[in-house]
Order: structure tokens, then C-alpha cells, then sequence
């Protein structure tokens, strides 16, 4: 018992402290931030198990949710990391705000910041608004996830959920299955997961696979294929992407039952992975078209544990950040 | 480290031998009884407290670690978030006896934050608090129950543990310039 303690780091890259005002995507955060990141999540998911799993830490700070995009689990998920640190939560979508009566972003994010919020976490359905978002105020931004672009506390939930059951990601095979296209999950992964050591594999649709995505980086490596088959051999982490049907409109696939023969994660595929693969996914889930349902809650599914540790993930970012050392 | 430690390996060690005979007489025997420790340092004297105490009553008490940085008062102030790291209590404290332990006994503030930490585990039916050293200026109304030394120091001045599991050796120093009363 005494000798439980979380992984060691690198202590040649590791840091204490978080210097960087706003999280929008996985691509440029150095390996000690996200070692950072890990370290305190572990923390937070302590205090997620105690009898009353609450701290008053942030106290005073406010945390402001501005949805442009319809969400359940990220926005709530936020909302509970930010209570459980003792934050106040002002809840904001773009219906039934001043957005619908024509508001700039900039003007909305300036009107946050004066109302007193330390912290905004965007969704926007147009790619890159957090940026503008985030060149325009003092606040901090977080981006839950921008059009077709990144999701970056998704990305370092998965890559938690990851190290939690395999330890080091180095070398270790990680399917990424589904329409890449069109997934800000799949792209933030890509840079934690390749920052982390791992060999990433997307899969899909010629149609809805960019092949730009191969590539290697110093630690991991990225690979391109639309064989599902040939891609499971010897997977640690197989990962189905939502097949997103409201951006489907411009005919990059011919029909879902053709998708479905060609790159659902079913018993038979799953039984090409590594034995104890684990099966991922970002939700919410299409069962029966991404994902057969005996396998999304079969013995190797940790999708609701990805959901569980989306909050402790959440609660690192939020604490690292509202008490950041800015320059 | 070239400087010449106020207490040496031996003083250390004697030191929380002592301490550990003055837990258990005070406990009346191990009955009920945690170690505490406060990360970093606090941990492994908890560690070392329960090896001797092992020693003593053939009996091995559970021993705990306490992260107290996200209950710190100065964490939204200092701007530099403290490192937080998961704290481990071993099982249901309701009703135990938790000893505290900490290296250094300063503000107190670190004591007040571990309370608080504590209490968010449970309803331990007495805390009690063991510094392997006491070097005064308290800024507020927490005393200890088990000291090690008393260090009188001017503000100035800082104290510095080492341990063996974290920094390579055991030892006491004291730095800066000494008051004229010290």
C-alpha cells in the first residue's frame, strides 16, 4: 500500500508549473506539460473517489461554459470538474443569449472577461474561433472543441484512460477507426498520443481519411489506411470515431451498410488486436454502425471510464490554469 | 551539502525514536492509532515513525500521505500553483487517533491546510501533530503535541530537512544569519 504512487516522470523535462494562458490544442503543449497534466489528473481522481469529493480551491474563481455547439458530456463535464474545485459555473449557449440577437465572439468574450470570468471553455462549430476568442481577452480559454479542428481535453482523457491500463505509451499500437475528416478528436490525438511515444493508426474511408496525416514526429509515429483488418493486428488501443452524420451532407461516403461491412469494431475485428486490447470511444456512440453494441460494453470497453476521467482530466486543466504563473 | 548540519544522521534517527515512544505512551499502545505524513517530506518520517514503533510493540500501523496543496490559503495568491499529487489514507479514519506528521513546524499554515484535507476523509476522533522539529513564529493558534528539537530562529533564517528517500542523506541545517538571542 505504502509503495503505490504514480508513475515516475522524466525529471529531466519535468515541470511544477504551468506557465500558458490557454488550452487549445494538444499540438502545442511540450511533453512536461503534458507529464504535468498526467500528474495532476492522477491527484484529482484521488479526490473523485473521497466520500465527499469537493475541495474549495478555486473558490472566488469563475468559470464561464459559452456553447455555440450542442454538448452533453463535455459541458457537463466541465460544470462538475469546475464545482468540485469549489468554482462558480455561469452556463452559456448561443441560444437564449445575446449571441442570437447578433453579438460579436470578440464582444461576448470582452463582456465575460468584464462580468469577472477567469476561465471560458468554447465550443464553436466554425474551426479556429477559440483562437480569435482567446487573442481577444485576458481569460483564459479553454477550447472544448472547435468544427472539424480540436478537442483537446478529449485527447488528454484518452491518453489518461490510456496510461492508466497500459502504463508507457512508447511503441504501443493505437487504432483510431472512424471518420478521421471530420474528427477534431482524432486530429488532438494524434499529437498527445504522437508527443507520448505511440504508433497511431487512422483508419477509415479513403474518402474520410486525410492522407496528410502520415507522418512521424521524434517519439511516435502516424500511419494512413482504410484495411481495418490489416490495421487491429496487434493493437493495444482500438478506437471507433462517431460516425458524424449531420456532417455528412457531401457524399464522401456511399452508404452506412457499406460502412458498416468495412469498418465497424465488431467480436470478429476486435479478435485481431492484441489480447486485452482496449476498445475506446469518444461518444456519443452510434451503436450498431461505428460499434457493435456487445463490444461497446463488453469486458474491454472503457468507454464510461473515459467519461469518468474526463472529469478529473478537466479539474487538472482548470486548476492548472486558473492558478498559472502568467509572465 | 558542505555546510555543517545543526543535527546529524544519528541525532535524526535517535530523535524519532523518541518521538515514537512518546506517540505510543501517549496512545496508550497503537490502538486505533494512523500516521499521517504530510508529502513531501512528512511522509517518510510517518514511514519511519511506524518502523520503530514496529520495533517497540511488534504491531505495524497504517500509515498515510497528505497532499495539503489544493487546501493552501495562498494557492490563487502566490501565482505559482503548488504540485499536487494524490493523497492515500488507509481505510476508514472515523474514530481513529491521526497523528500528523510533518518536518518542519513554522506558520502553521501547512497544519491548518492538512487539517482541512483531513476532515474531507472522515471523523477521526482525535488528530494529534509530531514535527521532528519546532522552529517557532507561529501565525496562528496551532501548537504540536510531539517535538523532536526546538529550533529557536529568526525570520530571516531558514530550516532545511534532508532525508535519506528523498535528498541522499539525513540531516538538520539551519541558514542565514543567526539572531543574537538564538
Amino acid at each position: 500500500m505504502l509503495e503505490t504512487r504514480s508513475a515516475p516522470t522524466d525529471s529531466a523535462t519535468a515541470i511544477t508549473a504551468w506557465t500558458a494562458k490557454d488550452l487549445l490544442d494538444t499540438d502545442t503543449l511540450s511533453l512536461a506539460e503534458i507529464a504535468l497534466i498526467m500528474e495532476t489528473t492522477e491527484a484529482m481522481s484521488e479526490i473523485r473517489n473521497r466520500p465527499v469529493a469537493r475541495v474549495a480551491t478555486l473558490r472566488g474563481s469563475t468559470i464561464v461554459t459559452l456553447f455555440y455547439e450542442q454538448s452533453t458530456r463535455t459541458r457537463a463535464s466541465f460544470e462538475v470538474a469546475a464545482k468540485a474545485l469549489g468554482a462558480d459555473v455561469v452556463n452559456l449557449t448561443a441560444s437564449g443569449s445575446s449571441v442570437e440577437k447578433g453579438e460579436s465572439l470578440i464582444d461576448t468574450v470582452r463582456t465575460l472577461e468584464a462580468i469577472g470570468a477567469d476561465v471560458v471553455v468554447m465550443r464553436h462549430g466554425k474551426s479556429g474561433a477559440p483562437y480569435l476568442a482567446a487573442r481577444n481577452t485576458k481569460a483564459s480559454v479553454i477550447n472544448g472543441g472547435d468544427g472539424t479542428h480540436a478537442h483537446p481535453t478529449q485527447a488528454l482523457l484518452d491518453l489518461f484512460t490510456m496510461r492508466r491500463h497500459i502504463g508507457d505509451l512508447t511503441g504501443k499500437r493505437v487504432v483510431i477507426v472512424g471518420d478521421v475528416l471530420h474528427s477534431r478528436v482524432a486530429r488532438s490525438n494524434v499529437w498527445s498520443l504522437m508527443a507520448s511515444g505511440a504508433n497511431v493508426v487512422l483508419c477509415g474511408p479513403a474518402t474520410l481519411v486525410p492522407r496528410t496525416l502520415h507522418g512521424h514526429s521524434e517519439r511516435g509515429s502516424c500511419e494512413v489506411t482504410t484495411n481495418l483488418d490489416s490495421a487491429l493486428r496487434g493493437a493495444d488501443v482500438v478506437m471507433a470515431l462517431r460516425m458524424q452524420k449531420e456532417r455528412q451532407d457531401g457524399g464522401l461516403m456511399p452508404s452506412l451498410r457499406e460502412y458498416i461491412n468495412g469498418y465497424q469494431v465488431n467480436a470478429r475485428r476486435l479478435a485481431l488486436a492484441r489480447p486485452g486490447a482496449l476498445v475506446m470511444h469518444p461518444g456519443p456512440m452510434n451503436e450498431g454502425i461505428e460499434i457493435a453494441p456487445e463490444i461497446a460494453h463488453g469486458v474491454a470497453s472503457v468507454i464510461e471510464e473515459q467519461v469518468s476521467n474526463g472529469v478529473a482530466v478537466r479539474m487538472a486543466v482548470l486548476y492548472l490554469m486558473t492558478t498559472a504563473r502568467r509572465p | 551539502m558542505s555546510a555543517t548540519p545543526y543535527l546529524g544522521p544519528d541525532e535524526v534517527n535517535r530523535t524519532l525514536r523518541r518521538l515514537g515512544h512518546e506517540i505510543i505512551e501517549s496512545n496508550r499502545g497503537t490502538d486505533r492509532l494512523i500516521l499521517v505524513g504530510l508529502l513531501s517530506r512528512g511522509y517518510p518520517l510517518a514511514v519511519r515513525l511506524a518502523k520503530a514503533i514496529e520495533e517497540f510493540e511488534s504491531v505495524l500501523v497504517p500509515v498515510g500521505s497528505l497532499d495539503i496543496g489544493l487546501y493552501r490559503d495562498d494557492v490563487t495568491r502566490r501565482g505559482a500553483a503548488p504540485h499536487i499529487r494524490p493523497s492515500e489514507i488507509p481505510g476508514d479514519i472515523d474514530g481513529s487517533t491521526i497523528v500528523l506528521v510533518d518536518d518542519v513546524l513554522f506558520t502553521g499554515r501547512s497544519i491548518r491546510a492538512a487539517m482541512d484535507a483531513l476532515l474531507d476523509f472522515g471523523r477521526p476522533a482525535r488528530v494529534r501533530l509530531a514535527v521532528l522539529i519546532d522552529r517557532g513564529h507561529r501565525e496562528l493558534p496551532i501548537r504540536p503535541d510531539f517535538v523532536g528539537k526546538n529550533i529557536p530562529t529568526a525570520l530571516v533564517q531558514s530550516v532545511q530537512v534532508r532525508l535519506k528517500e528523498i535528498d541522499g542523506e539525513d540531516g538538520v541545517y539551519v541558514f542565514g544569519e543567526e539572531s543574537s538571542n538564538a
